[in-house]
């Protein structure tokens, strides 16, 4: 049975006089990974910021509709951002590691909670980073600069530090672009084991990884949803001609 | 083929180039020659005066014999006082600038004084400090306190206070491009883990400014410890062989204090003393070439710290801009 985790209802997301988003309405699903695609500037980035509300940070941001996480609305003013930001963890396009070690990077979550526990800390650590599937390449080397690592590894640290606060939703803006075959193959079999625990929705601009890596795949042109359904369907056999047009390389 | 030649032929620029990097070259030896010279001699002239007696003696007999204990001394716990006054105001402002206030015409306004001020001429800011500290704030707090004429008079405190404004335009300008300097992706990632915005600058933003910020403290240290047109009117002593110290009780055992209500000498003020003020001009040559090499060490030293932090900070910041 699938269940919904994130609906969102009539969204429409403005910056000053730019409308990113355009009454979108989408549900998505619960340990299902949903890729949103679209060619650039339609409003991907801006959906996945507006479910952990980091454009709240942007200036002139405004939205109209709803967005709610398990049935409840996370623009309500008594939702403390801080708590929503531990559910909803966000990856971004390149690794953000810290210029710190990378037991430093993992710890850095965990210790601005208040966990002080050393050991406790330790098994965060240790636990994310197998979870994130680089335990192994870090194990020996916690107390080096995170920034030494391959960039591959370092985007898999990030996944790492974004599970170390224990959110059910993992938001990723083009994981893998800047990532050489290997390291983006890493990543989706990562992606794929992950969903088993999370929710996760993938904006991606390659449509092989789309199809590769998401159960639900929704269509995006000009800040308008134009189609979402199963990503087999969207890829063999789309209802709406633009999203065919797009899904084969015709434009975009 | 003749157009080809022409497109190639670009001797008589490429001389013009050449005869340009030319004088640019000898007017940068001749410069550094000069500064060689005039360093040079202070440098021998100097180190001839300089022992241990020097740097910790009071002057003697009319400034012609003696050290210029007390002038290291007061130069010290001044600049010591200025940063005290100066870096966390300055570091403040900065954060509150860059980080939290909106930009509309206030802060643009403030943004545009705080540039304007760095070139404030120093005789200004002291006449500022006289005016200011000792007239306004110093008396008023006597008025206050009824502490008879104890803040409202030349002393070390407003001196330093004086040289720190001074020096707030740079740490404030230095402290806005180490914090602008961050990446808004390190911001970002900090939000994501769900810290709040002071957590996210009071972990992420300021120590990754530090060496920025650190740098600009330092400079600007080394451009307080030499000036003098500021602190001229506002407690720089021309001779006082007793250090500005207060001994604080406390009980059995007394604890010597920087007495900030004090008058005190000063190195650059003592070399300006010495060459134009004592009975004997001459005679205290040997002692004037030791001070200002003493004054130039200190400076010296200070940029090299800055350079050195300089250094490491962008080793990191290469780190950081790597994969
Ligand atoms: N912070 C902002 N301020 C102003 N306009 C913005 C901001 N963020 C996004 N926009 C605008 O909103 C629209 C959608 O941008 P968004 O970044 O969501 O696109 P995207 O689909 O992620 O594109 P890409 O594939 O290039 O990443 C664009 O027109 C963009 O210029
Ligand atoms: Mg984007």
């Amino acid at each position: 049975m699938k269940e919904v985790k994130i609906k969102i209802n009539n969204l429409s997301v403005y910056f000053n006089y730019i409308q990113a988003l355009n009454d979108v309405s989408i549900e998505l699903y619960a340990n299902r990974v949903t890729s949103i695609i679209g060619p650039s500037g339609c409003g991907k980035t801006s959906l996945l910021r507006t479910i952990n509300r980091m454009n709240d940070l942007m200036h002139g941001f405004r939205l109209t509709g709803e967005v709610l996480i398990d049935g409840v609305n996370i623009y309500e003013p008594e939702i403390d951002v801080v708590n929503l930001r531990k559910l909803v963890g966000m990856i971004f396009q390149k690794s953000n590691l810290f210029p710190k070690s990378v037991y430093e990077n993992l710890a850095f979550a965990p210790m601005l909670h208040g966990i002080k526990d050393k050991k406790e800390i330790e098994e965060i650590v240790e636990r994310t980073a197998i979870q994130a599937g680089v335990w192994n390449e870090i194990k020996d080397r916690l107390n080096e600069n995170a920034l030494n690592f391959s960039a591959g590894q370092q985007q898999r640290i990030c996944i790492a530090r974004a599970l170390t606060v224990e959110p059910d939703i993992l938001l990723m803006d083009e994981p893998a672009t800047a990532l050489d075959p290997v390291s983006t193959a890493r990543i989706e079999e990562l992606i794929f084991e992950l969903k088993r625990k999370y929710t996760i929705v993938v904006v991606t601009h390659n449509m092989q990884q789309a199809a590769r890596i998401s159960d639900y795949t929704a269509f995006f042109y000009l800040g308008h949803l134009v189609e979402y359904d199963k990503t087999t369907r969207i890829f063999t056999n789309p209802a709406n001609k633009q999203t065919e047009d797009y899904v084969t390389g015709r434009f975009g | 083929m003749s157009d080809i030649k022409d497109k190639l032929g670009m001797k008589s620029k490429q001389l013009g180039g050449i005869a340009a990097i030319g004088s640019i070259k000898s007017l940068t030896l001749i410069i550094f020659l000069v500064l060689f010279l005039i360093l040079g001699k202070i440098f021998v002239e100097g180190i001839e005066v300089i022992n241990w007696d020097f740097l910790i003696d009071s002057p003697r007999n009319n400034m012609t014999e003696g050290g210029i204990g007390p002038a290291i001394f007061g130069t010290i716990a001044v600049s010591i006082l200025m940063l005290l006054f100066a870096v966390p105001i300055g570091v403040f402002s900065a954060i509150y600038l860059n980080e939290y206030a909106t930009d509309n015409l206030l802060t643009r306004l403030i943004r545009a004084s705080v540039n304007n001020l760095a070139g404030t001429p120093s005789i200004v800011i002291g006449l500022f400090g006289f005016g200011f500290f000792i007239l306004v704030v110093g008396k008023s707090i006597d008025h206050i306190l009824q502490t008879g004429l104890l803040f409202g008079q030349p002393a070390m405190l407003w001196a330093s206070a004086t040289l720190a404004v001074l020096i707030l335009p740079t740490i404030i300008v230095t402290t806005l491009e180490a914090l602008n300097s961050i990446p808004y992706s390190q911001r970002a990632a900090a939000y994501g883990l769900g810290a709040t915005k002071w957590q996210t600058i009071k972990y992420v933003v300021i120590p990754q400014a530090k060496p920025g910020i650190l740098t600009g403290v330092i400079l600007s240290l080394s451009r307080g410890t030499g000036e003098i047109a500021p602190i001229l009117f506002l407690g720089c002593a021309f001779f006082l062989p007793e250090l500005p110290i207060a001994q604080i009780n406390m009980g059995l055992f007394s604890i010597p204090m920087i007495n900030p209500t004090d008058q005190f000498m000063h190195l650059a003020y003592h070399i300006f003393i010495l060459a134009t003020q004592s009975t004997n001009p001459a005679l205290t040559m040997p002692i004037q070439y030791g001070t200002t090499l003493i004054l130039i060490m200190i400076t010296l030293l200070l940029n090299l710290a800055a350079i050195i932090y300089r250094y490491k900070f962008r080793k990191t910041l290469e780190i950081t801009g790597k994969g």
